[in-house]
């Protein structure tokens, strides 16, 4: 009989303790699954909605909310800033491109951002249907945002003021949809964009101000904050603080929050990551207890493949193989424990529209799963091994039990 | 056939066993007589070549067992010796028929279902092959295990205390399933017993008696586990 198949045999022979150690093993596995696959896409999607903004300019405030609020529209932002000292900085020779971002409306908790087509193109958005807005209040949605709420090219919706939702509807300025932008994984996705005048519309005349157009309202015009790429990387030192010492305006740079911010939040991946390292150690332990039992049950039966001719190499193999089983089926329901938890959490992130997660994304580093599954098993298997290879097939013989 | 000659055999302990000298030819029957203690056990280990004797020759099946290295002694043994434990040593994990298999699997030889139905058919049991050996009574255990010990047509058969325990009836029976199943693999039959009962039923066997030349042997022991 092949060893492979009779190693099953004994294997499912003790069912529970095949089972018990089946679960830790897994679990241990599944949660370092979990802490690969959501760190990577975080990393993935900072990486994808940070690239090429060099510095965020907003009003006064904490520099991390900035950060949050302007790249990954996940926190408020701290205030408003004139539309002058923004044009002002735009004519800055470090700077190579502004774009103006103006938050304050939803529909249906996704944020309403009023700003210029070179935010698109910043993230090179392809659009899936109709075209980009060409006027005041028209819209252009992200692809979760018309998946989610089902709005097409033509239909009209009225923007909720604040960004939570809930807030009183400005009824009567509806916004027109005009297109839809295809998936670019980004942050664009869960955004409805329009131009940055259709925001001034919906406030300057809802809080009862001229419908006048001219040059003299830009003195009294405001957005929220701007997207800033340098020039040069030589920017990167005098910008900011520039901007911080000699206006009344804050300069953050993502790159440097982002980290800060990692650093924060990789104290809980680590935690978690140790605590799936708990859960393999404690699962080398089972399986490494359960197999030098298995040994001493079966030292009978082990003696006896002695007597029949077995090899002491045949018996080691045998036990390998037992714990082998184990380290296979773990890393297959590891991985898709893995795999589900993390869509889990993707599926409830993506209600609140925050971070996109998704548990259909095969890593590279996820070969270390397995990986690290045989090892744990080959050495819980390592001493049982060596005890099995010392069966004395005599004592079998003498043994009167 | 087996041939010992000034056979000796020193416990890691170094306690010294000594076997008088015993020639059974190709297809005979060797009584391997003894209290408990006085190394019967230790011959049939040194006969399958479990263990390596201290001093003296030993031959079995025509195969001088000082010539073959431990790997080659563990293949010798799968193909030459049929064992039959005193415990039966059916394993729990598999059915009658796995348990069969094993024979196959310590030999390293692919598994032979034909064959292994034949073996329990030959003793009436091939109806039992599915089971599980717990579901067996003793006697049907028996067989399964003498079943195991022909299948590989081994050359000499060793049986460790195949009456221990068994009524007149059961051990008379159990004799002669044993030898019919030697003789029809054309196998030469040691049992290890000090059951008087065995030797009243094999008459023309050898004896090898190991209590008078182990005796202080045995004494010691007795005195050691005392």
């Amino acid at each position: 009989m092949k060893t492979i198949a009779l190693s099953w045999r004994y294997l499912v022979s003790r069912p529970l303790a095949a089972g018990l150690n089946l679960l830790l093993l897994s679990l241990g596995l599944a949660a370092i699954t979990f802490v690969l696959l959501t760190r990577a896409q975080i990393d993935r999607a900072f990486e994808r909605d940070l690239a090429g903004i060099d510095a965020v300019v907003g009003a006064k405030g904490s520099p991390m909310q900035l950060i949050l609020a302007g790249v990954f529209h996940l926190d408020v932002p701290p205030g408003n800033i004139p539309l002058t000292a923004v044009q002002a900085l735009a004519r800055d020779p470090r700077v190579a491109q502004l774009i103006p971002l103006s938050l304050g409306d939803s529909f249906q908790g996704f944020r309403i951002v009023g700003t210029t087509p070179d935010y698109l193109r910043h993230y090179g958005a392809q659009l899936a249907q109709g075209q980009p807005w060409q006027a005041p209040m028209e819209v252009v949605l992200g692809a979760q945002v018309a998946q989610a709420t089902g709005l097409q090219p033509g239909r009209a919706f009225a923007g909720a003021h604040g960004l939570g939702g809930g807030g009183a509807t400005h009824a009567a300025h509806p916004y027109r949809v005009v297109g839809v932008l295809a998936p670019c994984n980004c942050v664009l996705d869960r955004l409805v964009l329009t131009a940055t005048e259709s925001v001034w519309a919906v406030h300057e005349v809802a809080h009862g101000k001229a419908d006048a157009h001219d040059d003299h309202e830009d003195a009294q015009r405001e957005i929220t904050l701007a997207l800033i790429q340098y020039r040069s990387p030589l920017a990167a030192v005098s910008f900011p603080r520039f901007v911080n010492s000699m206006t009344n305006l804050q300069a953050a740079a993502p790159a440097l929050e982002i980290t800060r911010l990692l650093r924060m939040v990789g104290v809980g991946a680590d935690v978690l990551r140790g605590f799936g390292a708990v859960l393999l150690l404690t699962a080398a332990l089972s399986v490494f207890i359960a197999l030098w039992n298995a040994v001493r049950e079966r030292r009978a039966d082990l003696a006896l493949l002695r007597m029949l001719g077995a090899s002491p190499a045949r018996l080691a193999g045998l036990l390998l193989c037992e714990a082998l089983w184990l380290a296979v089926l773990a890393s297959v329901l590891g991985l898709l424990v893995g795999h589900g938890l993390t869509g889990l959490l993707g599926y409830l992130l993506q209600a609140e529209q925050s971070l996109p997660l998704t548990g259909w994304l095969w890593l590279g580093v996820e070969a270390w799963v397995p990986a690290l599954a045989l090892g744990v098993a080959v050495l819980a298997a390592l001493l049982p091994a060596l005890s099995a290879y010392r069966v004395e097939a005599g004592q079998l013989l003498s043994s009167r039990a | 056939m087996i041939a010992t000659h000034g056979l000796e055999y020193r416990y890691p302990g170094g306690a010294l066993l000594a076997f008088p000298d015993v020639n059974v030819s190709q297809g005979g029957v060797l009584l391997l007589r003894g209290r408990s203690g006085v190394g019967k056990s230790t011959w049939l280990s040194l006969a399958a070549g479990l263990r390596s004797p201290s001093g003296g020759e030993l031959v079995v099946a025509g195969q001088s067992l000082a010539a073959l290295s431990a790997v080659q002694r563990d293949a010798w043994r799968a193909r030459h010796i049929g064992f039959l434990p005193q415990q039966l040593h059916l394993s729990e994990a598999l059915t009658v028929a796995g348990n069969l298999g094993l024979a196959y699997f310590a030999a390293g030889l692919p598994e032979d279902r034909a064959a292994i139905q034949r073996a329990l058919a030959a003793l009436g049991v091939a109806e039992l092959a599915a089971r599980k050996p717990r579901q067996l009574s003793g006697g049907q255990a028996q067989r399964v295990a003498l079943a195991r010990a022909v299948l590989l047509q081994p050359k000499v058969i060793l049986a460790d205390e195949p009456t221990a325990s068994l009524d007149d009836d059961a051990a008379r029976d159990a004799l002669a399933l044993l030898q019919a199943a030697a003789q029809q693999a054309g196998a030469t039959l040691v049992i290890a017993t000090h059951d008087a009962r065995v030797r009243q039923a094999l008459p023309a066997a050898t004896v090898l008696d190991l209590d008078a030349q182990n005796e202080p042997q045995a004494l010691s022991n007795m005195r050691k586990k005392l």
